[in-house]
């Protein structure tokens, strides 16, 4: 049996389904995102952790020159140390047919005997190659992907110089290689990356390397502080060119991975945090009218005996049903985007396998804090229910107080008609409520300014760092530091302008406890082609001393301008150098140290050496440079500049494009359903004023304007706090978002405050026309009768 | 006081309302004595803004006063609390509204049930309108039912819990004369019946005739006590 009191609570929601239906699809939204981030996260961390379990991720690496084979058991025998893999890594470059570009790979080498023991390769397709198979190799899934790559296809690269043939015979993903992206570039480019694993014998050969290692794996017994260990590592491995151990925190796929998951915590909070907020104020909005309106029966059943509470439950059960509406709705949408958002990561990501399930517990919140926020946002509605004295609310609202307008106490009337008067009193009369309003429909205008954000980043750090910071055609990177003469010969390609040389050299920056791996990029006192810069994209001179800071790494040692800092040099004579930051430079991606090539050579000690080089080239002769420079021994590696970038857009392009639709949506919600909501409302506590002037011979038109005119001037007014509100939301996400790795501009462009605008008004348009087509309907009589 | 029990249901001393405007004080009562007995009728006349209303809501625990004492059988509703007030609305009184105050989503039954749902041992909605005379309209909103079938209904929701007390605040001050007294003679016939301890506030002097006892107010206090000596019933009743 369903009580007399919950039946009025069903139907008070019948009459109010329309706005009840907005408000829902606002908590929809925000249950859905929540939904949609919280799995997409949850999913992505257990799948990440079973894949590293599973296949064995090491726990430290350290790459040396050279080092003896026997030297793994001494490693091995490092306290701490369970499990060593030694290993050969080296640059190539591939030749794919009919792709022009160079590709770049890391060759890798597998155990002698047997699968590797860590980072062990999840086969995808085909099998490891055979343990004597000198010309058999593994191909990266990502790459073999782009460009078809089966197993039984031969593939060409340039090892060492030495041009070598190898059959395909797997694909595979490896848990250190779950993002796969070149070291040293900003964004993963699948059709010009490749990782090669083949047999240790063959590459022993290639690189002439017998009975020797450049690179080692270790895992570590669980709980054994990973500095201690480094240090013996690195001990051990620095008369043969070790270049210092690191561990998960700094392995590049684990950080890369890392800083995208630190992403959507981020957006797991805020996005549904907008939405549930922007639905509990529509929801006070409503309910605070519908208890107004509804102060004689509140009184009627206070005065047959209900209690307050059983009052607060009766308005409390009309909220729950609209959020829980709202909450289902969103937990379907949630986990319907959410499955679509983890294809897009499976893609990004070479996760073998991607486990994308809405955890009961995800559900359970998402319901729990629409509910939570909604009932917040009626708490004071409810109070107010609750609060009225029985007797006093028998009788009708006291009559509202009107006074003379500002502007006609100044004066002005006589430029007013007398509906726009009427505009501007309802105005002054209720500022609160119309900053409400306004305050709704500056955060769904923020959302869809949000929306564009992405976009708009990662065109303006495009434009910063490659068109306004670098100016080169091609890099080359050498195989190791190289004399500087080399770079005369590069000069001498047919089609070369100009030659730039650089040196990069790892090292450990350390300034009181804080301490961070990166590289110092030695460059030309005067170069063109490559010029750091600062927050206003002015070229910062390398000073003569010194050394150039990326202000984000500055902040992170904790240094400024003047003070000095310890510089462990990874390679080369290891020396540790004393150097003073000379100043600062902003770049959005990586945190490196700059320093003029002459200084850096004269600290380092081993003579003028070059690590690499950027050169201007004809832009008709740039194909054949590449194939010359291809043949080279020494050239590790080249790269065209803007090849990367393009191929990551391209990839980007189409979640990026989903993404700003979706929130275009979302915003468009709110502002539908604030727009929708308050015109109702005034709708339904007008329609004796309108009804009145209907009466006296007003025109539809003439008052739907007194209704609505009132509105449009809150969305107009909404507009410009959205744009503030946007900024400010998007400043927060960057800063929430911002890591050693990349740093996110906030800069729109002029075409986002267009469609942020735009949509923010036709949202506000055509929830006016939904409600002035009541105005139509209006029906005179019966609202001149009704008894309020 | 010529009929009914002499058991005393209500006994007020010093009722004082004071209600404070800002600068102004408005004297809503001003020292209130009153002694209501069990299956009492009691017509309330005062002029408009006499304080009627006032002393109806403290009576019935809607309301409740600056100072003075009101008893229920001897229980001090003054010293209760919100809690017990409304304990005491749900379990003694019924009230009827001059605006009749119905649910508008709710059916006639349904506004009924509203009552019986929380009362202990209430009629079914059925037999409280059938009591009123409107056993065949159950299922109409309030917007399809008259002003003087709206009051019935009220009446019947007020009674369907079988009160103690029914309180009634110009319950025909919106219906013409022959709606008024079909109204009229539904009171009447509850307090017959059930014994309902019963006050009528009304501007109309005529229907005093009905009552056991007239009280008339004047400026906040009691200026007079009249028993009818003889009854007439409501249906000889007109104006
Ligand atoms: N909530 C209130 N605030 C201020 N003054 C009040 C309030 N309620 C009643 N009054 C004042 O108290 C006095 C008595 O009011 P009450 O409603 O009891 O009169 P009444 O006899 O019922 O009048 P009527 O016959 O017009 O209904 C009036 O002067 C009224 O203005
Ligand atoms: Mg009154």
């Amino acid at each position: 049996m369903v009580s007399a009191l919950a039946r009025k609570a069903l139907r008070d929601l019948g009459r109010l389904r329309s706005q009840a239906i907005a408000i829902a699809l606002v908590v929809a939204s925000g249950v859905a995102t929540l939904v949609m981030s919280q799995s997409t996260w949850r999913s992505l961390e257990l799948t990440r952790a079973r894949f590293y379990a599973d296949y064995a991720f090491a726990d430290m690496w350290a790459a040396v020159k050279r080092a003896p084979e026997t030297l793994a058991a001494r490693l091995a025998a490092i306290d701490g140390v369970q499990a060593v893999e030694t290993r050969l890594v080296a640059p190539a470059t591939l030749r794919v047919p009919g792709f022009a570009d160079p590709v770049r790979a890391v060759v890798q080498s597998l155990p002698v005997a047997g699968a590797p023991v860590l980072d062990r390769l999840y086969l995808r397709r085909g099998r490891l190659p055979a343990p004597n198979a000198r010309d058999e190799a593994v191909l990266s899934d990502a790459f073999a992907d782009a460009h078809r790559y089966r197993p039984g296809d031969r593939i060409q690269a340039i090892v060492h110089g030495r041009s070598q043939w190898f059959r395909v015979v797997g694909v595979a993903s490896s848990p250190e290689y779950v993002y796969q992206i070149r070291p040293g570039s900003a964004f993963p480019d699948f059709k010009r990356f490749a990782i090669l694993w083949t047999s240790r014998r063959g590459l022993e050969a290639a690189l002439d390397m017998d009975g020797a290692f450049n690179t080692v794996a270790l895992r570590l017994r669980p709980g054994v502080p990973a500095a201690a260990v480094a240090q013996r590592v690195d001990a051990l491995l620095a008369r043969y060119g070790g270049i210092g151990a690191y561990a998960r925190d700094e392995q590049l796929s684990h950080r890369y991975l890392e800083s995208e998951l630190r992403q959507l915590a981020v957006m797991a909070l805020l996005f549904p945090a907008i939405f549930l907020g922007v639905s509990a104020f529509l929801l006070n909005v409503v309910l605070t009218r519908l208890v107004g309106a509804q102060r004689g029966q509140v009184a009627v059943l206070k005065a047959v005996g209900y209690t307050d509470v059983d009052v607060a439950r009766h308005y409390l059960g009309i909220v729950a049903l609209i959020a829980a509406g709202g909450a289902l709705l969103g937990v379907a949408g949630g986990a319907w985007l959410g499955h679509w958002m983890a294809g897009v990561y499976r893609d990004f990501f070479r996760f073998p396998f991607l486990d994308y399930r809405v955890g009961a517990d995800v559900v359970a919140s998402g319901l729990g804090v629409s509910l939570g926020a909604t009932f917040a946002g009626t708490l004071q509605a409810v109070f107010g229910a609750m609060r009225l004295p029985p007797a006093e609310a028998m009788r009708p609202p006291a009559p509202e107080r009107y006074r003379a307008l500002l502007a006609e106490r100044l004066g002005l009337q006589r430029w007013f008609a007398p509906t726009t008067r009427m505009i501007l009193r309802q105005l002054e009369r209720h500022p609160f409520k119309a900053l409400l309003t306004v305050v709704g429909l500056a955060l769904g205008c923020s959302i869809m300014m949000v929306g564009r954000f992405q976009n708009d980043a990662i065109d303006y750090l495009t434009q910063v760092e490659f068109y306004v910071g670098q100016h080169y055609d091609i890099a080359v990177d050498f195989t190791e530091p190289t004399a500087r003469a080399a770079l005369f010969e590069l000069g001498a390609l047919p089609g070369v302008t100009a030659v730039e040389p650089y040196r990069a050299v790892g090292v450990r920056l350390r300034h009181r406890a804080r301490s961070y791996r990166t590289a110092i990029e030695g460059l030309p006192a005067n170069g063109r082609l490559r010029t750091p810069m600062d927050v206003a994209l002015r070229p910062v001179a390398l000073p003569p001393d010194g050394l150039l800071l990326d202000a984000y790494l500055a902040r992170m040692l904790g240094v400024r301008v003047g003070d000095v800092v310890d510089v462990d040099v990874l390679e080369g004579r290891r020396r540790t150098l004393l150097l003073r930051v000379a100043g600062t430079v902003d770049e959005y991606l990586g945190a490196r140290a700059y320093m003029r090539l002459d200084t850096l050579d004269r600290a380092l000690g081993d003579g003028a050496l070059v690590s690499g080089a950027w050169l201007g080239a004809e832009p008709a002769r740039q194909g054949a440079v590449m194939d010359a420079l291809e043949r080279r021994p020494r050239v590790a590696g080249m790269g065209e500049r803007m090849a990367s970038l393009r191929s990551f857009l391209d990839t980007m392009a189409e979640s990026i494009l989903v993404f700003t639709l979706v929130t275009l949506l979302l915003g468009g919600l709110i502002n539908f359903g604030v727009v929708y909501n308050t015109a109702r409302i005034a709708l339904s506590e007008r329609s004796r004023e309108l009804a009145t002037m209907r009466v006296l011979g007003f025109t539809e038109r003439e008052v739907g304007a007194v209704l609505l005119g009132e509105l449009g001037l809150l969305v107009l007014a909404a507009v410009p706090l959205g744009f503030a509100a946007g900024a400010l939301l998007c400043w927060g996400m960057a800063t929430a978002m911002q890591s050693d790795l990349m740093r996110i501009p906030v800069h729109f462009t002029s075409g986002t405050y267009a469609i942020a605008a735009l949509a923010t008004l036709a949202a506000a348009a055509l929830s006016a026309a939904a409600v002035y087509r009541r105005v139509a309907r209006l029906d005179l009589l019966a609202v001149l009768k009704a008894q309020e | 006081m010529s009929t009914g029990s002499p058991e005393l249901v209500f006994r007020a001393r010093g009722l004082t309302k004071v209600y404070r405007m800002g600068e102004v004080e408005v004297h809503a009562l001003r020292g209130v004595d009153l002694d209501l007995h069990g299956g009492e009728l009691v017509v309330l006349l005062g002029p408009s803004g006499s304080g009627k209303s006032t002393l109806l809501n403290i009576l019935g625990g809607l309301d409740v006063p600056t100072a003075g004492q009101v008893w229920y059988h001897g229980e001090d509703l003054t010293a209760a609390g919100a809690r017990a007030l409304t304990r005491f609305r749900r379990t003694h009184v019924g009230f009827v509204f001059q605006f009749y105050n119905l649910i508008p989503s709710l059916t006639a039954r349904e506004n009924v049930a509203l009552v019986t749902d929380i009362a202990e041992a209430p009629m079914t909605p059925e037999e409280a309108l059938a009591l009123v005379g409107l056993g065949e309209r159950l299922d109409h909103f309030p917007a399809q039912l008259s002003g003087g079938e709206q009051q019935r209904v009220a009446i019947a929701r007020a009674v369907a819990k079988r009160p103690a007390v029914l309180l009634c605040d110009e319950p025909t001050g919106a219906l013409d004369s022959p709606t008024g007294v079909r109204v009229l003679e539904v009171i009447e016939r509850v307090n017959a019946e059930l014994g309902t301890t019963t006050v009528v506030i009304t501007h109309n002097a005529d229907i005093a005739r009905m009552a056991h006892r007239v009280l008339r107010m004047a400026d906040g206090r009691i200026a007079s006590s009249e028993a009818n000596p003889t009854r007439t019933p409501a249906r000889e009743l007109s104006w």
